[in-house]
């Protein structure tokens, strides 16, 4: 633990990333206002003592609007991560158990997966589907598949080379056991350090799609439609269009720095060859 | 060579035939009728119906598919229900506007990134090294839509150099039409060639740790020579991967600039497709990003094989 918090990347990075969880458990007990109750009499305010960050141009609380807002980015990243994790780790380390034919099959699948970024795929489905965080929190899990499964075959693939597995294969353990109890513990650094990346990734395209409407709906706060709001509004109040997205890259930022910490932290011959 | 080649060809066709498959799967099969959702659900069921005939989806599924594939390869993609027009042409007019700005954000990405990155490098650890690497730090925790914004309040709003949208079209005026690309061109690198600058300085870090350099060293080469001649065109086969998989993120980002500056390309269409309901043009524009996201990695496959001879032989 100390030598985590002598990290200074790490430091700073979970510094932050505690603020966004912090904010997000904060807002379900309390905020200074409600982040849904329009004021119109007190729309556009600037920052003051009232309300610290000012109003939007429907009269609700900046400050609270972004403490709600903070909920959905955690849930997205979790829940988008987490699907690329559950799919993408299997897929990976089938392809590395089985070798041959299955790996191939599962390498040409991601590279497939690639020619549909987050966005492109949101697209797609919510033209179909309609547009809604289900949509955007599913077509960003899929867009996490296949770099978990990649990252996984290629961790994975270097373990089956090493003597402790050959010994484990000697004693007659079959390809499943080496993979749970050999494979998995020794690739849970890397997974770990790909999550917090993702996770980052996942907020980003989470704003993006909010912010064109494809995303978080009404009366939902979200990051990216504040942001949507913000620039309509940018001739008014141009502070606006500015909070929000400095939430989003000290989130961003945190997690990344995170990500880089754990790196070094977790796994120091990495950290060597940066 | 031509084995390698005629492989990652095979598998280049593969894809290309299986993203479409997808596309038309998840837009024309899995929905049920898409004529009701194109129409809306107050439609009549007369008006669904005849959608329904127009676009032949009373039709069996395959031959649907293999009529849309054979449009794809002729050039004709139908006609939109909105625009009540060629689908192939609203694209072409589109693409007017949203290939020089990807062209154009790569351009900048690369100028930026190789030129940050090789500077961070040769000046390892010291003050400019620790600086492009901060920067950068920063720069890919910023989202490009924010970062378009942020240009807009400063360069539109306060300093008023440039439109804060739109775009004149190459006829009229073909320098106010580049100039409305810059800032959205600009919004696409930066973000992007922070990415890249990383990428760019730790493999040149590599290839400088490497023996040969000190080869060329003790030969008597200087820095500068070495770094020229032997380290940049080594330390480019990992810069082009990670170029080859910016371009797609530079051409789904044109898809979010765009909508932020009001311009008329691609992502604006899609963006006023899927308002629409208009199933016809999200299909073909999707398919046509996917398939330049698989040109690329083609393309940038075949590169590597002609900078870097040990990967095609590796990967026959």
């Amino acid at each position: 633990m100390q030598r985590a918090m002598r990290h200074k990347s790490f430091a700073i990075g979970a510094a932050l990333v505690a603020l966004l969880i912090g904010t997000a458990l904060l807002s379900f007990v309390w905020t200074p206002y409600s982040a849904t109750e329009l004021d119109i009499p007190n729309k556009l305010q600037p920052p003051g003592a009232a309300h610290w960050l000012g109003t939007d141009s429907l009269g609700r609380d900046i400050v609270s609007l972004l403490i709600v807002g903070s909920r959905n980015s955690i849930a997205v990243g979790l829940i988008a991560v987490g699907i690329g994790i559950v799919f993408g780790v299997a897929l990976g380390l089938l392809a590395a158990a089985r070798r041959g034919w299955v790996e191939e099959l599962v390498m040409r699948f991601s590279d497939f997966a690639f020619a549909f970024p987050a966005l492109l795929s949101a697209i797609m489905l919510t033209a179909v589907y309609g547009p809604g965080l289900g949509t955007a929190i599913v077509a960003i899990g899929i867009f996490n598949v296949p770099v978990f499964a990649r990252i996984t075959r290629a961790s994975a693939n270097a373990v089956w080379t090493r003597e402790f597995v050959l010994a484990a294969r000697a004693c007659g353990k079959g390809a499943w056991s080496i993979t749970w109890h050999h494979v998995l513990p020794n690739i849970a650094a890397v997974l770990i350090v790909q999550a917090t990346i993702q996770f980052a990734v996942a907020i980003l395209a989470e704003a993006a799609l909010s912010y064109l409407g494809l995303g978080t709906q009404p009366p939902m706060p979200s990051w990216g439609r504040m942001l949507n709001e913000g620039q309509n509004m940018m001739y008014q109040s141009w502070l606006l269009a500015v909070w929000p997205g400095l939430a989003i890259v000290l989130s961003v930022l945190g997690l990344n720095l995170m990500g880089d910490g754990l790196r070094d932290l977790l796994d120091p011959r990495l950290a060597r060859a940066r | 060579m031509g084995i390698f080649l005629l492989k990652r060809f095979a598998t280049f066709v593969a894809t290309l035939l299986a993203a479409s498959v997808v596309i038309f799967a998840v837009q024309g099969v899995l929905p049920g009728n898409a004529a009701q959702v194109m129409l809306g659900e107050s439609a009549t069921p007369e008006a669904v119906q005849a959608l329904s005939q127009k676009l032949g989806l009373d039709q069996p599924v395959a031959v649907r598919y293999g009529r849309w594939v054979r449009g794809l390869l002729n050039g004709d993609l139908g006609t939109s229900v909105a625009y009540d027009t060629p689908v192939s042409e609203l694209i072409r007019e589109r693409l007017a506007v949203t290939a020089p700005l990807a062209l154009l954000a790569m351009a900048l990405t690369a100028a930026i990134a190789l030129t940050l990155g090789i500077y961070a490098a040769a000046h390892h650890n010291e003050l400019g090294d620790v600086g492009v690497m901060a920067a950068s730090q920063v720069g890919i925790a910023i989202p490009n839509f924010w970062f378009a914004i942020l240009l807009i309040l400063v360069f539109a709003v306060k300093l008023q150099w440039f439109s804060a949208g739109g775009f004149p079209g190459w006829a009229d005026d073909p320098w106010q039409a580049f100039k409305a690309l810059i800032l959205p061109a600009v919004a696409l690198a930066v973000v992007q060639a922070a990415i890249l600058a990383r990428i760019t300085r730790s493999a040149v870090l590599d290839v400088l740790r490497e023996d040969f350099v000190r080869t060329a060293r003790a030969k008597g080469l200087n820095r500068r020579q070495v770094l020229w001649r032997h380290v940049l065109r080594n330390a480019f086969v990992p810069v082009l991967t990670v170029m080859g998989l910016q371009f797609a993120n530079l051409l789904t980002g044109t898809v979010v600039v765009e909508n932020v500056f009001s311009l008329p390309g691609l992502g604006r269409l899609i963006f006023q497709a899927i308002s629409n309901r208009d199933l016809l043009v999200v299909q073909n524009v999707v398919m046509l990003l996917a398939a330049a996201v698989i040109v690329i990695n083609f393309v940038v496959d075949v590169l590597y094989a002609v900078i870097d001879p040990r990967l095609k032989v590796h990967a026959s």
